[in-house]
C-alpha cells in the first residue's frame, strides 16, 4: 500500500469517528420522528424471499411491500384468507408506518375473512364456523392493536378499533375508549369525540361520565347538535334521572 | 496580452463539467427515462381496480422506489467510467498537459455528473408529477360523479380526502433525499475509480458498499450502544462504522410516502450531512489523484 492511499484511509477513518456520533444522534431524531421502524429480521427473510429482503435491507422497503400487498389483494380474490393474513403480515413489518396497510389488514381479517368463516357452506357445524369468525375477528384487532404500537400519532387506526370492538364484539366500554384515544391524536376529525361519547353511553356503569361529554359537546353550539347527540342526552336524562330543573332542554324530534 | 495563470479558475471547472456533460449525454444515458415513464404509466393503468388511496400509494411508493434505482444506477455508472475512459481516449494527458490543476479537473467532471443527476432527477420529477396529477384529475371526476346529490359539506370531504392522498409538498424532500443520495455515491464511485484497476472493479465495489451502507447504521448503534460487546467484535463493527456511510439515514421516502412529516430541521441535517459526504469523498479522490502515476 503507498503512502497517498494510507493517508486517505486515514482521513475516511477521520471523518467516520467525526460523523459516528453525529450519526447515532440523528438516528435518535429519525427513530423519534417514527422513520425507519421496519424490523428486518431473519424470521421475515424467511418468509419474502431473499431477494425480496435483499431489496427491502437497501431502501426498497415500500416497493417490496406494494407487491406484497398486490399479492394479498390477489389472494383475497381468490378468497384464500390464511395467505391474505401471511401476506399481510409480512407487508405490515415492511411498511409499519403506513396506516393504509394496517387498517386494509384489521378490516379483510375482522370482517371479510370473519363473515366468510360465518358462512362457509364447507362447514356444517356451526359451533366450528363461530369459532373460526371469533379468530379473524381477534386477528384483525390484533393487526390494529400492532399498528396503533407503530403508529400511536394517527387517529384512524384507534377509528378502526372502536369499529371492531363496536360491530363485531359488541363491546362499548372498549370501542369507547379507542374513539376517545383516537380523539386525542392531533389530526383527529371531530366526529371522534362524538362517537366516544355515543360508545360510553351504551357502557354499563360509565353512563353518567357519556352524559357529561355528551351535555358539553352540546353546549358547544349548533355544529355540535346533531341527531344522535340529542337522542343520547335524551335517553340518559331518563335513565340517570337527571332532575328536571337541570336537565337540557332538548328538541322533541330531533 | 499576457494573461496570469489562476490557481483555480471556475471557468476551467465549468468547461470541464460542461464537457463530462455532454459526453455522458452523447452516449444516451436519457434513454433510461423511456423505462421510467412506461414503469409511471404501466403502474397507474395497472392499478385501477384498486381503490383511489391505494392506487396512489403504489404509484408514489413505485415512481419514488424507481427514481431511486434509477439515480443511484447513473451515479455509480457515469462516475465510473470517467477516467477510465479519459486514460484510454488520451483525453486525460490532453488536459492535464495544459496548466489545469488536477483537482479542477476531478471536481469538473464531478460537477458534470452532479449535473446530470439533476437533469435526471428534475426530468423524472416532472413525469411523477404530472402521473400523480392526472390520476388526482381521473379520481376526481369520478368522485364528483359518484358523490352527486350528496351534501355540499360531504362532497368537500371526499375531494379533500382525494387531494390529500395525491401529490403534496411532503414529497419534495423525498426528491432532494434521492438527490443526495446519489450525489453522494457520484463522489464515493470517483474516489475509488482513482485508485481502481477497472471500471467493473469501481462498479462491484460501490454496489458492495451501497449493501452494505444500508445495514451500518446495525454496526454503528452496537458499537456505540453495546459496552459489553467483546474488543474484537467491537472493533471490526467500529471499522465498519468509521469506513462505511451511512445510507440508511438518507431512506426518507418510504416513511414520508406514508404520511410521516420530516421537521425541517431535520432534514436539513440530514442534507448537511449528505453534502458532508460528498466533500469529504471528492477530497480523498482527490487526495489519491494528485499522487497517481499517470
Amino acid at each position: 500500500m503507498k503512502k497517498v492511499h494510507i493517508v486517505a484511509l486515514l482521513i475516511v477513518l477521520g471523518f467516520g469517528a467525526l460523523r459516528a456520533p453525529f450519526e447515532q444522534r440523528l438516528t435518535e431524531e429519525h427513530y423519534k420522528a417514527f422513520f425507519h421502524g421496519a424490523k428486518l429480521n431473519l424470521d421475515l427473510r424467511q418468509q419474502i424471499g431473499q431477494m425480496a429482503f435483499l431489496a427491502a435491507l437497501s431502501g426498497f422497503r415500500s416497493v417490496v411491500a406494494d407487491l406484497l400487498f398486490i399479492q394479498a389483494h390477489a389472494a383475497w380474490e381468490h378468497v384464500e384468507w390464511g395467505r391474505v393474513a401471511l401476506l399481510l403480515n409480512q407487508v405490515t413489518a415492511l411498511a409499519p408506518r403506513n396506516v393504509l396497510y394496517w387498517d386494509s389488514a384489521g378490516w379483510h381479517m375482522a370482517w371479510n375473512a370473519s363473515v366468510a368463516a360465518r358462512y362457509d357452506k364447507n362447514e356444517p357445524r356451526e359451533t366450528l364456523r363461530i369459532k373460526r369468525e371469533r379468530e379473524y375477528i381477534k386477528l384483525g384487532e390484533d393487526f390494529i392493536l400492532r399498528g396503533i404500537q407503530n403508529n400511536p400519532d394517527r387517529y384512524n387506526l384507534y377509528e378502526r378499533l372502536g369499529m371492531i370492538y363496536r360491530d363485531k364484539l359488541k363491546d362499548h366500554c372498549k370501542a369507547a375508549d379507542a374513539f376517545e384515544r383516537g380523539s386525542r391524536t392531533e389530526k383527529a376529525p371531530e366526529y371522534e369525540k362524538r362517537m366516544a361519547a355515543y360508545e360510553l353511553a351504551q357502557c354499563p356503569d360509565r353512563e353518567r361520565e357519556a352524559y357529561e361529554k355528551l351535555r358539553a359537546l352540546y353546549e358547544m353550539g349548533e355544529q355540535e347538535r346533531l341527531p344522535s347527540v340529542i337522542k343520547w342526552l335524551s335517553i340518559l336524562q331518563e335513565k340517570l334521572n337527571i332532575p328536571l330543573e337541570q336537565r337540557l332542554t332538548l328538541p322533541d324530534k330531533p | 496580452m499576457e494573461t496570469r495563470h489562476k490557481i483555480f479558475s471556475p471557468a476551467r471547472v465549468n468547461a470541464i463539467a460542461s464537457n463530462a456533460l455532454l459526453e455522458l449525454a452523447r452516449l444516451k444515458v436519457f434513454y433510461f427515462l423511456l423505462l421510467f415513464a412506461l414503469l409511471i404509466i404501466g403502474s397507474s393503468a395497472f392499478m385501477l381496480e384498486f381503490p383511489f388511496h391505494e392506487q396512489f400509494q403504489v404509484l408514489k411508493d413505485l415512481g419514488l422506489g424507481a427514481m431511486s434505482i434509477f439515480t443511484w444506477l447513473l451515479s455509480v455508472l457515469a462516475t465510473a467510467m470517467i477516467l477510465p475512459k479519459d486514460i484510454e481516449e488520451r483525453t486525460l494527458y490532453t488536459i492535464l498537459a495544459k496548466p489545469v490543476p488536477r483537482f479542477e479537473y476531478l471536481l469538473g467532471k464531478l460537477l458534470g455528473v452532479l449535473w446530470l443527476l439533476l437533469i435526471s432527477t428534475l426530468l423524472m420529477s416532472a413525469m411523477f408529477a404530472a402521473a400523480l396529477y392526472t390520476k388526482e384529475h381521473l379520481v376526481l371526476s369520478s368522485t364528483l360523479r359518484e358523490m352527486q346529490g350528496a351534501s355540499p359539506d360531504a362532497l368537500q370531504a371526499a375531494l379533500r380526502d382525494v387531494r390529500e392522498h395525491a401529490f403534496t409538498m411532503s414529497l419534495l424532500p423525498c426528491v432532494v433525499a434521492i438527490y443526495i443520495k446519489a450525489a453522494i455515491f457520484a463522489a464515493l464511485t470517483l474516489m475509488v475509480s482513482t485508485f481502481a484497476s477497472s471500471s467493473i472493479f469501481t462498479i462491484i465495489v460501490s454496489f458492495v458498499i451501497y449493501f452494505i451502507g444500508h445495514v451500518q447504521h446495525i454496526a454503528r448503534e452496537e458499537w456505540l450502544g453495546s459496552p459489553h460487546t467483546s474488543a474484537l467484535k467491537r472493533s471490526f463493527l467500529a471499522v465498519v462504522a468509521l469506513v462505511f456511510p451511512d445510507l440508511q439515514l438518507f431512506n426518507l421516502v418510504d416513511d414520508i410516502v406514508a404520511g410521516n412529516a420530516i421537521h425541517m430541521s431535520l432534514f436539513l441535517q440530514t442534507v448537511g450531512l449528505g453534502c458532508a459526504y460528498t466533500f469529504v469523498y471528492a477530497f480523498v479522490a482527490y487526495v489519491i489523484f494528485a499522487y497517481k502515476e499517470l
